[in-house]
């Protein structure tokens, strides 16, 4: 590593918040690694935000409590943030900025990544396409994940999205699935229990030895968690792109991560955006959403999971509404459902995902899938409008065929919806019910769906054989 | 001379924004190389001799004290043979180029010539030595791609007499195919051409929009309409499936050239797009989608900058072809990115900020955008036409905010998508309540002619439409069983007309594309049983027996079942003996 030009700045002009601001810097870079000592001797990181002949202004990644504007020292580093990268990571505990928290060496490793990654280019991605099972039928059924999809969960406080985060790492798989499956975890600004139930699922279901977390929990400075997800995403670069493996990265909670932005951006006197919110915060998400896919020339491919609460359960919030901007679709945890007892929440309508058209259906997991999904999504949104009207005119005033449609919908929620934490769907069992909850309405109440299709699965017994093809039902 | 390209010094960088002195002679949106990596910037600001200069690219380690270069010429880009079929980025970068030259990954100050200055096209040539030549006149013609035949045009700035002129042959990009002897001295004609992004190309004259742009997407092409050099926006928010409405529009306008911009959009759709488009097939001349597409991607990822000049990268292409006489559509996804570029970049200049925000130019560089589609007279005669739809993504799904309130001021089409019908899957997601279009008129006379009464049918459907919202809050009210049958038969027909027509199966490929005549039989049946049934009900047949006729379930899955015009003709004769024999019955008849 070069040293700068090895000079040491004594003293700073201003402190505010994160930020120290340098003056008289020779040769510092936009971007640039700094390192400040206090007179007793404790270094922290920072990194330059802003540089002109006269001053440059730096964020102190690890806070600057304590630090005296008279006394601090700081060193520019001559390179911007990099962290080493290599599979004996897996199983490994980091702190938010990549350094060992757990006790054992720092990994030994001759390859140091730049923190801030770089661009895709659109034309090598490989587009995603390879259904991966979660197990979860309102995934796999209504909201397919396919291999190197960013879908986030949009969750609330108190609801369990670790608990179905949890469950995605320890189920999702290739049907037929080898080893090389692995999971970086980035904890941002959460608490340590948090952390701790991730650490315990993980080791509970053997795959501790292949994860690798980055923790940045509430306790730590809130700067530093700008740059956790950006090493947990340079480590699994490095783990898909050249070593060919699987990565599933979960980013929790992005909503911490842009609290901290919002924190640095007033610090520097910015004009607010949205909820005082820095007009750049649609950019700066998509650094780190877009890191994730599949590249030709290489096997491997980055899943991206990331948690969010959304602040009062407001979908419209900006940080939910910039993330579904971004994302491929979005799993929404709803409050109602769960206060019902239903396990996973996973609200039916607000869930999406973008890219499970290409990885469902024929060839992928069965020809009815497509067309299931939809019939599904059309008739749960009319038990949502049928609810609304039996809450004003009485369940008793409704038709037969709304209260069919009412049936309908309590044992979606009640039976396709709600499994158990441990409960691991194939796919066709998933497909099945759907076909058992459709058959509860009407056959000319299904309209998406084409009449092959209906012969074949309309109003068969669950179990039983569907019709021309044996060997899905049968599984 | 020496002095203009004397080199300026950085002096202060703050992300994409920097400042440099010893820029004397510098001109406003001049480009600038920064840096020892030559980063690529431009000039947004003068004061004295230091200058502000915006770049292209990520800034990390640029320390002030970097040189900073003039090249004497705003941001331009090459226009010629060989734009068709290729994707570049913001900056006219060539993006399989680039992969070729550095991998998966876009590097800082990597470089590649925007066209392939080394192939050779077949050149058929159209002038002779010693003719006059104007601007915009065609000199020769080269075949692009099957699908286009690319005018060799003289520069808009170009006029005299041609000294020499090659004859037929292959030549490249650079090589001189006539000397032109102008008022200024003799000056070169080659098929590459430059012309700056921020400058609209001039035309002749403006024409009145006419003709309809066929998308095959029955709720546009028979309810909200765009004209052959019109704009048009789509607001709505996330998972509402704009960017799917894009891709159909993309795919299905009958334009001769498409030209879409990803603009600080997602990678995997880029990756979609280039996947898709060569296999799929152009409905009217059999040929793969691609021959006749242009892509430009900046996506969310890619530098802020770059993304603000991606629109005028790619209007500009669309502006080249126009004036070869061809109808254009370019596709921008999303302008509000664009906005957020923009508000981002005023941000890093401390511009005071308007309204949420944005810089307060932002109603005058919409409008500047927009205006730049149209229906022309190049300056080579003919006919041309640009049209442009934007993409509009409100933050929240609210569409009061700037973005969405201006695009609408300055384009005559508003796609409103819905999140209630996206959430019930029913796509496209454009609210017929909501959306409107203003070239009923312009496009009437053409659209007849494909499909007569159309407008009678169109405007009928509309009125369903909203008879159907208005008894459909009622019922909300009261219960739907609580009407009579007259008033349930607005919701039976309502609910036909949803599923039967307007929604629409991007994924099947019988339903995916919808040519005109097959929509015009379609709306025509349904109106025809809507007027058939309301009848028969005012003459005592219960809804519930018009409803249960087999004839109703054949006309929902009519536009997949359905394929030619014989097909629904046939449905047509049902349908009649199905309503007929039902009114012989309520009248006791049979």
């Amino acid at each position: 590593m070069s040293a700068g030009d090895g000079l040491e700045y004594v003293g700073a002009s201003r402190i505010a918040g994160p930020i120290v601001a340098v003056e008289r810097v020779r040769e510092a870079g936009f971007d640039e690694l700094v390192e400040i000592r206090d007179p007793s001797g404790l270094r922290r990181l920072g990194r330059v935000l802003e540089v002109s002949r006269e001053s440059a202004v730096v964020q102190v990644l690890e806070g600057t409590d304590g630090l005296c504007g008279t006394t601090l020292r700081a060193r520019f580093l001559g390179e911007s943030l990099r962290i080493p990268v290599g599979e004996e990571m897996l199983g490994r505990v980091f702190d938010g900025l990549g350094r060992p928290a757990d006790g054992g060496p720092p990994p030994f490793s001759g390859d140091r990544r730049d923190v801030n990654g770089a661009p895709i280019n659109p034309v090598a991605r490989r587009y995603p396409r390879e259904f991966i099972q979660t197990g979860i039928s309102a995934i796999d059924g209504m909201n397919s994940l396919v291999r190197g999809q960013k879908l986030p969960v949009f969750s609330g406080n108190g609801l369990p999205h670790d608990r179905v985060a949890a469950q995605l790492a320890r189920q999702a798989k290739l049907p037929g699935e080898d080893g090389r499956f692995c999971v970086v975890f980035a904890a941002m600004g959460v608490k340590r229990d948090v952390a701790d139930y991730f650490r315990r699922d993980f080791a509970g279901s053997g795959a501790l030895s292949r994860t690798a977390m980055f923790l940045s929990l509430a306790d730590a400075p809130g700067v530093e968690r700008l740059l956790t997800p950006r090493a947990a995403l340079t480590l699994a670069e490095h783990l898909a792109f050249d070593l060919g493996r699987h990565v599933l990265v979960i980013l929790t909670d992005m909503t911490n991560y842009c609290e901290s932005l919002r924190e640095v951006g007033t610090a520097r006197g910015e004009i607010p955006g949205r909820k005082g919110y820095p007009g750049y915060l649609y950019s700066d998400l998509a650094s780190l959403y877009e890191r994730a896919g599949r590249v030709e020339g290489s096997p491997g491919s980055i899943t991206q999971t990331a948690i969010l609460t959304m602040p009062s359960d407001d979908i419209s919030h900006p940080v939910p509404d910039l993330t579904g901007y971004i994302t491929e679709g979005q799993i929404v945890l709803d409050r109602g459902l769960f206060q019902r007892g239903v396990y996973p929440p996973i609200a039916g309508l607000p869930s999406l995902s973008r890219l499970m058209k290409d990885g469902v259906g024929e060839g992928y997991t069965r020809e009815d899938h497509p067309a299931l999904a939809s019939q599904l999504f059309a008739c749960y949104a009319y038990v949502k409008r049928v609810r609304a009207l039996a809450d004003i005119i009485g369940e008793e005033e409704l038709s037969a065929l709304d209260r069919r449609y009412l049936e309908f919908g309590e044992a979606l929620e009640r039976r396709f919806l709600s499994q158990g934490e441990r409960e691991d769907r194939p796919i066709a069992a998933t497909l099945d019910l759907g076909w058992e909850m459709l058959s509860m309405l009407p056959r000319d109440e299904l309209r998406r769906v084409g009449a092959g299709l209906l012969d074949a699965h309309y109003g068969r017994k669950p179990g039983a054989p569907p019709a021309g093809e044996g060997k899905d039902g049968a599984a | 001379m020496t002095d203009r390209y004397a080199k300026g010094r950085v002096t202060a960088v703050s992300g994409p924004v920097v400042s440099a002195d010893g820029m004397a002679g510098a001109r406003m949106y001049e480009v600038v190389r920064v840096g020892g990596l030559g980063l690529v910037g431009e000039v947004v600001r003068q004061a004295g001799d230091s200058a502000t200069v915006q770049v292209y690219e990520d800034t990390s380690m640029l320390r002030p004290g970097a040189p900073v270069e003039l090249t004497g010429a705003p941001l331009s880009i090459w226009l010629g043979p060989g734009l068709i079929g290729n994707i570049f980025d913001g900056v006219q970068r060539p993006l399989p180029e680039l992969k070729r030259l550095s991998g998966a990954w876009i590097r800082r100050g990597d470089r590649a010539d925007p066209l392939d200055l080394s192939r050779r096209w077949d050149f058929e040539p159209l002038l002779k030595a010693g003719q006059e030549v104007s601007p915009g006149q065609v000199i020769g013609l080269v075949r692009e791609t099957p699908l286009v035949t690319h005018k060799v045009m003289v520069p808009p700035d170009m006029k005299g007499t041609a000294v020499s002129a090659v004859p037929a042959g292959r030549y490249t990009l650079e090589d001189e195919l006539a000397a032109v002897r102008t008022a200024g001295g003799t000056a070169p004609l080659r098929m590459l051409q430059k012309w700056p992004v921020r400058t609209p190309r001039p035309v002749r004259g403006r024409l009145r929009v006419s003709e309809p742009l066929v998308t095959g997407q029955r709720v546009i092409d028979s309810l909200f309409p765009l004209a052959k050099g019109g704009c048009a926006c789509i607001p709505g928010g996330f998972g509402t499936g704009k960017t799917i409405t894009q891709h159909q529009l993309a795919k299905w306008s009958d334009a001769a050239i498409v030209i879409f911009i990803g603009c600080g959009e997602r990678g995997n759709e880029m990756t979609e797009v280039l996947r898709e488009f060569p296999e799929l097939k152009d409905p009217r001349s059999g040929r793969p989608l691609m021959e006749r597409t242009i892509l430009i991607a900046n996506t969310s990822n890619m530098p802020v900058a770059a993304r603000e000049i991606s629109i005028y990268t790619g209007i500009t292409m669309a502006e080249y072809y126009r004036d070869m006489g061809l109808d254009v559509a370019v596709f921008a996804d999303s302008t509000s990115r664009w906005a957020e570029a923009l508000r981002e970049m005023a941000a890093r200049l401390e511009e005071m900020p308007a309204e949420e925000g944005f810089p307060a130019s932002l109603p005058s560089r919409l409008a500047q955008f927009y205006e730049r589609g149209g229906a022309a007279i190049p300056l080579g005669g003919g006919k041309g036409s640009v049209s442009i739809v934007g993409a509009v993504s409100p933050p929240g799904g609210d569409f009061s905010e700037p973005v969405t309130q201006h695009t609408r001021r300055f384009t005559r089409v508003f796609w409103s998508l819905d999140t209630e019908l996206a959430n019930a899957r029913h796509y496209p997601s454009i609210n017929w309540l909501r959306s409107y279009s203003d070239y009923l008129d312009e496009v009437g006379e053409s659209a007849e002619k494909t499909c007569p009464g159309w407008r009678g049918l169109r405007d009928g459907a509309v009125e369903a439409l909203q008879r159907e919202e208005h008894f459909r809050q009622v019922a909300r009210l009261v219960g739907p069983d609580a009407l009579p049958d007259g008033q349930r038969l607005h919701l039976f027909f309502g609910g036909l007309l949803r599923d039967g027509f307007l929604a629409q199966n991007a994924f099947d490929p019988e339903d995916s594309w919808c040519p005109p005549e097959k929509q015009g039989a379609l709306l025509g049946l349904l109106m025809e049983f809507y007027r058939a049934a309301g009848e028969l009900i005012a003459a005592g047949t219960p809804l519930s027996d018009v409803a249960a006729l087999p004839c109703a379930a054949a006309l929902v899955r009519a536009k997949t079942d359905l394929r030619g015009t014989a097909e629904l003709a046939a449905l047509r004769e049902r349908m009649r003996r199905e309503l007929a024999s039902l009114g012989r019955a309520g009248r006791g008849e049979e």
